[in-house]
């Protein structure tokens, strides 16, 4: 085994290349779902945790991240999943926010709520098209778990949008 | 395998993202990749009883998630299909956690619980397993399955057993919107058409004897305390959902219970053997294969 690569900060930079299959502007770290690296003696382990506990991507996520890692020598490399604390869209950094917007895909609005009772608050969802605040949800379900399918009522296109939770 | 690992080593800084040339997938063997890893069970190995009780959520989840995807191409609409496909991802995420959980009591994996059980070692209830029917049985099925589930979410996070916690924290965000959507579209099929009417309240009919069912406390809670949510504790914050949504509706839920009952000790209706059949049938036939 040679260490390369002993700096975290370092491996940590390597596994953030990592990007979201299903929406490729978004590395693992803008998403927040890049929880921990260790390095120890003998290798490394990797921890994330899944947006919804269905997500099909992060088979895709863990085999991207071992295949990133393993070659450059840094020992065993494990690729650990956790539930808890739970994601929420709240671990998104601005800057991720930002460049999903820009790529199309409208981003979380409001800060995530704690499911307790009814009522539900919704703030406006901007067109990442052409920026009306005047959209209609078309479904709250879209083309993957973590988005919703709206329209804009100004520029009549509809979008995604990256749904709280 | 040493060879991809000692010839990209570099020199530090011009680091290779090291993926193969020719294999995309480099040296990593997906085939050994389990969710048994991908989950850290922070408190250990659930004990046989907690076992039991992650059975009968995970089963619920499990058979609603293959009922709920029959209908992907056939819904109604397709942001339907679109809507329950979703649903069905999320409570197959569900099941995926809590029967990796229930197996690591008896060294077995999520495959093995799902592939390998008969209909009398499921300890789903009776609801989850009533036929899809027309898209009113399905989502009055949905409906109370949604409503029960997020109140039981709700305080399991407050669970003693870690991974039960943490598998509740994350389902109940979920299971919020599930929830929400079976709401509105009960409210479109009560208050469309006279035909949407009359097919809801058929719905009502054949599938509201069962939701009993799920509320049903059995001998093993007794031996849970502080770790299990007791089922009929449930009951009043469901009956207060429901009784909100009769009133807003005019829609007479109703107040039958079914004679037989008893998902979670294994007794079950024909419909879960017929479900098993075509969800377990190609694991059976090719044991051990991948894909």
């Amino acid at each position: 085994m040679s260490a390369v690569l002993t700096d975290r900060q370092k491996v940590w930079d390597l596994a953030a290349t990592v990007v979201d299959p299903e929406i490729p502007v978004l590395t693992i770290e803008d998403l927040g779902i890049l929880r921990d690296v260790d390095v120890t003696e003998t290798g490394v382990t990797v921890t994330i945790t899944p947006t919804y506990s269905g997500c099909p991507a992060m088979d895709a996520i863990r085999d991207d991240l071992l295949a990133v890692l393993r070659p450059v020598g840094l020992g065993d490399v494990e690729v650990r999943m956790v539930l808890s604390p739970a994601w929420t869209t709240d671990w998104m950094s601005e800057d991720g926010k930002r460049k999903l917007n820009e790529y199309g895909i409208a981003p979380p609005s409001g800060r995530s709520h704690v499911p307790q009772g009814p009522i539900r608050l919704t703030l406006a969802t901007r067109c990442p098209r052409c920026g009306s605040a005047d959209t209609v949800e078309v479904s709250r379900f879209g083309s993957t778990s973590c988005k919703a399918l709206y329209e804009c009522r100004s520029c009549l296109e509809p979008f995604d949008y990256f749904k709280v939770i | 395998m040493s060879g991809p690992a000692d010839a990209i080593g570099g020199d530090g800084h011009g680091v290779s993202l090291g993926i193969g040339e020719d294999d995309p997938h480099g040296d990593v063997i997906v085939d050994r990749l389990t969710l048994e890893d991908e989950i850290v069970r922070r408190g250990g190995d659930a004990s046989d009883d907690v076992a039991e009780y992650a059975l009968w959520l995970g089963d619920d989840a499990l058979v609603l998630a293959h009922q709920l995807g029959w209908w992907i191409s056939r819904a109604p609409e397709l942001e339907e299909d679109i809507a329950l496909g979703n649903i069905a991802l999320d409570l197959l995420g569900h099941a995926r956690s809590l029967l990796s959980y229930a197996g690591s009591a008896s060294g077995r994996t999520e495959d093995d619980l799902a592939y390998w059980r008969g209909e009398r070692e499921f300890r789903s209830s009776q609801l989850a397993e009533q036929p899809n029917g027309d898209y009113a049985h399905t989502i009055v099925r949905q409906l109370a399955a949604a409503v029960y589930m997020f109140d039981l979410y709700v305080r399991l996070q407050g669970s003693a057993d870690e991974t039960l916690s943490a598998v509740a924290a994350k389902a109940v965000k979920e299971v919020d919107y599930h929830r929400d959507h079976t709401v509105e579209w009960f409210r479109r099929l009560a208050l469309g058409t006279d035909e949407s009417r009359r097919r809801l309240e058929v719905a009502l009919e054949h599938v509201w004897p069962y939701v009993g069912d799920l509320f049903r406390d059995e001998p093993l809670l007794d031996r849970l305390e502080g770790v299990a949510v007791r089922p009929s504790s449930l009951r009043p914050s469901f009956d207060a959902v429901i009784d909100a949504l009769a009133a807003e509706t005019g829609i007479a839920f109703p107040d039958a219970d079914t004679a037989m009952g008893g998902g979670r000790r294994g007794q079950h209706s024909e419909n879960l053997s017929l479900l098993l059949a075509e969800m377990q049938v190609l694991a059976r036939e090719h044991p051990g294969a991948s894909w």
